[in-house]
This record gives C-alpha cells, structure tokens and sequence, in this order.
C-alpha cells in the first residue's frame, strides 16, 4: 500500500496562524466528537479555543463538564495548561433573531420577528442552520476572543449544503423571485399583479394555487421588512465564503474506514478543492489494527481450527478466532482507505483507533487528542 | 400473497431511519428484497439525493422513474419478486405535484426557470419533505385499472433519526407556511397515510451507545406524534466466539497469558518461551478489548429489549456489503419474520 503523508495535526493547532478549523464529513464518523478532542488537545497546548458544535449529542456536552450546551460559548473546566477551552452549540433561531435585532430598528424587528413565514424560515428551513453555522462562525471569528475556532458541520443531506447554502439563501433572497414577489407590495398592493406581463401574471397565478394566496402575503411582507433592514443577504453570504477560503482556515475531512464514509470524504476532498477551500488532511475515526501483524489471519485461523479440531485449548482457539476477524476486518478496512490514498496521494492522514466505549470525560476526549497528535494508533488496552 | 405470516402484515409503508454510518439504506434494500420475495412486488425509495441504491445495487444513477432494480428469491432460492428503486428528486416531485392536482407542467417549467421551485423545495420550510412523502404515499395508494394496489409494499429509505420525526411530521412542518389552502391539504392527506396502521417506522441501529439513545429518543418522538412504530433492526452484529467466561475474565483484565502460552505452543504459533509470551499477551490484550465491548453490547442490547419494540439483528459482513451481502441479510430478515 502507497503511504499518505502523516497529517501532522500537532504542528497544525500550534500554529499561531491557524485562526479556523472546520471538521466536515458525512453522518456518523465522529465529526463532533475529533472537533471537541482537537479543541481540548489545542487549549492544553496552549491557545485559547472555542469549539463551535452544531448538533452535539448530549453525552459529548457531558464529556466536557457542561450540562447542556447553548448559544453563547461556556468555559469548559479542568483543562490543564495556560490555554482555555470554551464550547458553544449553535441554536440558529436564537443567531437569526440576533442578526436581525442587530440590523433593524425596534419596530421593524418586531415586524419581522412575529412574521409566521420568518417563524418557519428561522426554524426549519434545511438551508438555515447552515447559514448561521457560517453567521456564527463570522461572528465569533469578528470578535477576536479566541485565537482559534472549531466548527464541525451540520449533518448535511448531501456533503457539502454548509458551502452552497449561503449562496443559495443569499441567491434566493436577492433574486428576481423575490423581486417579483416584492413588486405588489412595494406598488402598494396585491393587485399589482396586473403591472407584470402575461408570464409573471401565470407565474403569480401558480403560485397562489400552490402555496395559497395567505402563504404569499407572508412572504412578501417579510421580504419587503428584510430588504428595507439590510439589502445585501449575499453580500455576507460571500464575506462568510471567503472568510472560509482565507488563509488560517483550515479544512479538515473526518471519515471512517468504511465505503460509504471514504466514498464521501473523496467527494468532499474533491469539492474543496473546487471551490479553492484550504483542505489540510484527513482524519479516519474507528480504525481497527493489532499489534501483532505478524500472525496472519488466514494463519491464525488455521490454527484455531487445528485445536477446535484436537477438542484442545478451547480458550486459545477462540482468542485466535477473535484475532483472526480483527486482522481481516483491519485488512479490510486498510482496502476502503487506499481507495481514498490512490485517488488522492497527497492528501495527509491521521488515524484514531476504535474505541470499546463513547467519550465520556476529558481524559476520553484527551486520548482521542492524543491519537490526531501521533497520527497512529497507540496500543489501547495491552499498554495499560 | 404469500400464506407466510410475518410481524408486519398489512403494512405497506415501511419507513427506514437510523443513525448516520448505522447502514440504513443496506438494511432497506434487504427488507426490500424480503418483502418482495414470494412473488410480490416493492418499490425502494430514495430521497436524499444520495443515489445509495444505485451503488448498493453496482447500478448507474438512477434517474426520476421507478425501475427494476433487483429480482428477490423464493424459498428454493428461484428468482421469484420484483424490486423496483425510485431516487426522489424534490424538484421533479414538485413538477408532479403540479400537473397532478393542478394539471401544470408548463407553468411548472415555467417556475423552475425563475427559481420558484428551487425556492420551494429547498428553502420553504418543510415543502421539500412534504413533497417527497407525498410522492412516496402516492406510490403506495396507487393502484392499477383492476382497483388493485401497484405495489405489495414500499420501503422509504428516509433521513437520519436525528431528523425523521420532523421528516414525517408533515403537517406540523408545513404549519407555520400555510394553515389553509393548497399545501396543508396536500400534508393532511399524506400524514393519513403516514399515521395509519399501514405504516411501520423502522430503526436501525448499531449495539454501541449513541445509536442506540437515538433509537430510543426517536421511538418516543414518533410515540408523541401519534405515528406507528415498526422494529429495531440491529445491524452489524458480530459473532460470540469467545465463551462467556472466559470474556468476564478477560473484561476485568484478568486473563492468564499462560493459558494462551500453553495454546500457542500446541497449535504450533510459537516458537521459543518468549515468543509465545509476546504473543500472548499481545492477544490478551485483543479479547481484554473485545470483552469490554461485548460488555457495552449486552448493555445496549438489554436496554433496546426494555422498548419492547420486536427487535431483529443483521451479522457484520466480513467483507463488507455486496449484492452477495444484500441477500444473505434479506434471508436473515426473512428467517426472524421481519418480512
């Protein structure tokens, strides 16, 4: 097998240059989890960290001493070392709500803020929580409080909706959708319909039929408020865009040894590279090896079969049974990871080894740490 | 029909969540290939863009339109039902909404063009998801000149546990767009569907501790919703080799190297003292880490059984899923009366 270079994670967090990391990778692969073990790793070698989750399991908000995590970055206790650890979870109506009380006077906020459709945009629009994920991200990076920030990234149906969501809101709300939309209301009312030509006229009949003409009110009232607030919704898409492209971002793409997962992280190498996003390695999770490579599994089953077969040492042959599904499960997943190493050769790696149990502390956490730091599992158990 | 009885009877609607990396849409196409075996015929469903069955099944990406994907097999293993794949396309599902309900195609090209229906399907709150439902419980309704059902059953290979029950929850989703009109009277008709007996919910999961929580979390949600549960499907399941005892040892790192000293000399591994005592206690190390984990499995796997929720478990493939693969577990399936 072709080695990748070791991705050297230790020299990436101590760079005082390095002000981003942005975890991404598909569902499952321990995003969340290398986020906060990176952030305790990097505090306690001294930066001032805040960790930027999006969808945190409650037991990894546990891990770090925190009861429930929330919008606003917490002290996380008992790191060691001058640096400091603080956590956050993006709550995306609460960010929405703040960029639009920052922008609006009280009046007009309020306006748009009771809107039911602004309720729905706020809450459940698949395109939101990625949008303030980045919103956040500007924010906390705008601020200058902390030297570096980790985001790991909403459970997106497809790889990359953080990157194209932005865009797309921003496209949506500066288009000429909403122009159409808005023209009624800017003319003084509904009927200026009429004003449009025969296509739009068809257009505005549609959609009336589809989302209701109550729908349509909703949406144009809110638009009108929003526009008169703060034209420019793409403008910060984009300022958020290159915010991720500047130097000091860092990508880093979390996957599994698995087909699906690796698949993925191709897709994602390969996306980031298009849209000239700094991609600096990759982090396979769950990693399955021995230490003793030297007994093959095919080996190691032979033998165990001798002595099943003799009706002798029923415990040896059971351990060399287990020993022989490790080495075939380890030699499989080596194969799911070349096909990520040939197709992309440059691309550094680091390994962080199965676990029999979830992170549940910091020292949990910390060995994880440890493992992105080496870059090669260390003996877990058989060590101790 | 087949005189086999199984658990899920009468269910048309079998929709399949997880959590991400649990194997989801392996464990809907095997229930897919189970449910049709016996000359029925089912429709596998996909909506996340993700074009999983096609690569499950070595095909092209499938394009909008139901096609065969797969033949199932009868118990003397005969090809013997039919599964067809459907890759949701929002967009597309909205140009069918259109003509459907309001004979539309035109004005719905019309509306792609200036982003309308980008706008609608990707950014109003909820519409995208109550156009793939929709879409899917029409495919379940549908029926041929004869007034029979098209399909014995659909299998929904449906977002992440972390987001089903928003996912299905359609009028709810569509709440804060329209409370009248067009729209919630499309979410009624599907959330009939969804919220009838015809419909089972089904999780997977893996024996380790988050996906299991999700499970749990997720079945008293959908409980919440008033929607139907289906089962537990514990994927991934590795085989007990080592006998029970011997793994309680082991878990309290108690093991004696020696025993496996002695082993390894008589199966021939070892050469001298000193390099059966490296190995053996290199492998003791393996079954001290095997036995932890089977601990946390057992652990899982009693707090599942507390849901009393029926409950079916799927063996890790060695080497990995392949259309091979893809059979055994929907055999598997078939032998626990999942299908």
């Amino acid at each position: 097998m072709r080695n990748p270079p070791p991705l050297d994670v230790d020299a990436l967090i101590d760079d005082p240059a390095t002000r981003i990391i942005v975890c991404c990778g598909s569902g499952g692969v321990g995003k969340t989890t290398t986020a906060a073990a990176l952030g305790l790793r990097a505090a306690e070698r001294g930066r001032s960290v805040v960790v930027l989750t999006v969808d945190p399991a409650k037991r990894l908000a546990q891990s770090m001493g925190l009861t429930e995590l929330d919008n606003t970055p917490r002290r996380v206790k008992g790191t060691r070392g001058s640096g400091e650890l603080h956590a956050m979870m993006l709550d995306m109506k609460r960010t929405f709500d703040e960029i639009i009380e920052a922008h609006a006077d009280p009046e007009r906020a309020q306006q748009i803020l009771t809107n039911p459709f602004y309720q729905s945009l706020s809450s459940s629009f698949s395109g939101t929580q990625e949008y303030m994920a980045m919103e956040k991200l500007g924010q906390l990076r705008h601020s200058g409080e902390w030297d570096l920030i980790i985001v790991d990234t909403p459970p997106s149906r497809s790889a990359l909706d953080f990157l194209d969501a932005p865009e797309r809101l921003g496209r949506f709300l500066d288009g000429r959708l909403i122009r159409i939309l808005t023209a009624p209301a800017k003319a003084g009312g509904r009927s200026a319909f009429k004003l449009l030509n025969a296509g739009f006229g068809m257009v505005a009949g549609a959609l009336t039929k589809v989302l209701g003409a109550s729908v349509l009110k909703d949406i144009q009232t809110f638009v009108s408020a929003l526009d008169a607030v703060f034209g420019g919704f793409r403008q910060r898409a984009e300022q958020t865009y290159q915010l991720l492209q500047a130097s000091g971002t860092a990508f880093l793409v979390v996957a599994i040894p698995e087909r699906d997962a690796i698949r993925e992280a191709s897709y994602f190498v390969e996306r980031l590279a298009e849209e000239r996003m700094p991609l600096v390695g990759l982090v396979v999770n769950r990693v399955h090896r021995s230490q003793i490579t030297t007994l093959s599994a095919a080996r190691s089953a032979a033998a165990a079969e001798e002595l099943e077969a003799r009706g002798e040492h029923p415990l040896t042959a059971a351990v060399l049974r287990l020993h022989s599904d490790r080495m075939q499960l380890a030699a499989r997943e080596r194969r799911e990871q070349e096909h990520f190493t040939s197709t992309h050769p440059s691309v550094p790696v680091t390994e962080v080894s199965a676990m029999a149990e979830d992170v549940h502390d910091l020292d949990g956490l910390r060995t994880i740490g440890e493992q992105l730091g080496t870059g090669r599992p260390e003996r877990t158990e058989a060590s101790a | 029909m087949s005189a086999r009885d199984t658990d899920w009877d009468g269910v048309r609607l079998h929709v399949v969540t997880g959590k991400g990396g649990t194997g989801k849409t392996t464990v809907a196409a095997a229930l897919a290939l189970a449910l049709a075996s016996g000359g029925r015929k089912v429709l596998l469903v996909e909506v996340e863009g993700r074009q999983g069955i096609a690569q499950l099944f070595d095909r092209p990406p499938l394009p909008y339109g139901e096609r065969k994907i797969a033949i199932a097999l009868g118990d003397e293993g005969k090809p013997n039902g039919d599964v067809y794949a459907l890759a949701i396309d929002p967009e597309e599902a909205m140009l069918d909404y259109l003509e459907m309900f309001y004979g539309m195609r035109r004005a719905g090209r019309a509306l792609t063009k200036i982003g309308v229906v980008d706008f609608a399907t990707t950014i109003a709150p909820g519409l995208r998801d109550v156009l793939v439902t929709g879409k899917t419980s029409e495919a379940v309704r549908r029926k041929d000149a004869n007034g029979r059902r098209i399909y014995d059953a659909v299998v929904l290979d449906a977002p992440p546990t972390g987001r089903i029950s928003r996912f299905l929850n359609v009028t709810q989703e569509v709440a804060g767009l329209a409370r009248v009109g067009p729209i919630k009277h499309h979410a009624d008709l599907v959330r009939g569907v969804l919220a009838s007996p015809e419909t089972a919910v089904h999780f997977i999961t893996l024996l380790e501790e988050m996906p299991v929580q999700e499970t749990i979390d997720g079945l008293a949600e959908l409980q919440a919703q008033g929607l139907p549960h289906g089962g537990i499907f514990i994927n991934m399941v590795r085989p007990q080799v080592v006998p029970k005892a011997a793994l309680d040892t082991a878990a309290k790192g108690r093991l004696d190297p020696n025993d496996l000293v002695l082993g390894l000399k008589a199966a021939g591994l070892a050469e001298g003292e000193s390099q059966a005592e490296t190995i053996a206690s290199a492998l003791a190390a393996e079954v001290t880490e095997h036995a932890r984990r089977s601990h946390l499995e057992h652990r899982e796997r009693r707090a599942l059984a507390r849901t009393k929720v029926p409950r079916y478990e799927l063996p890790l493939l060695a080497d990995g899923v392949d259309l091979a693969g893809l059979y055994e577990l929907a055999e598997c399936l078939r032998a626990q009366g999942a299908a």
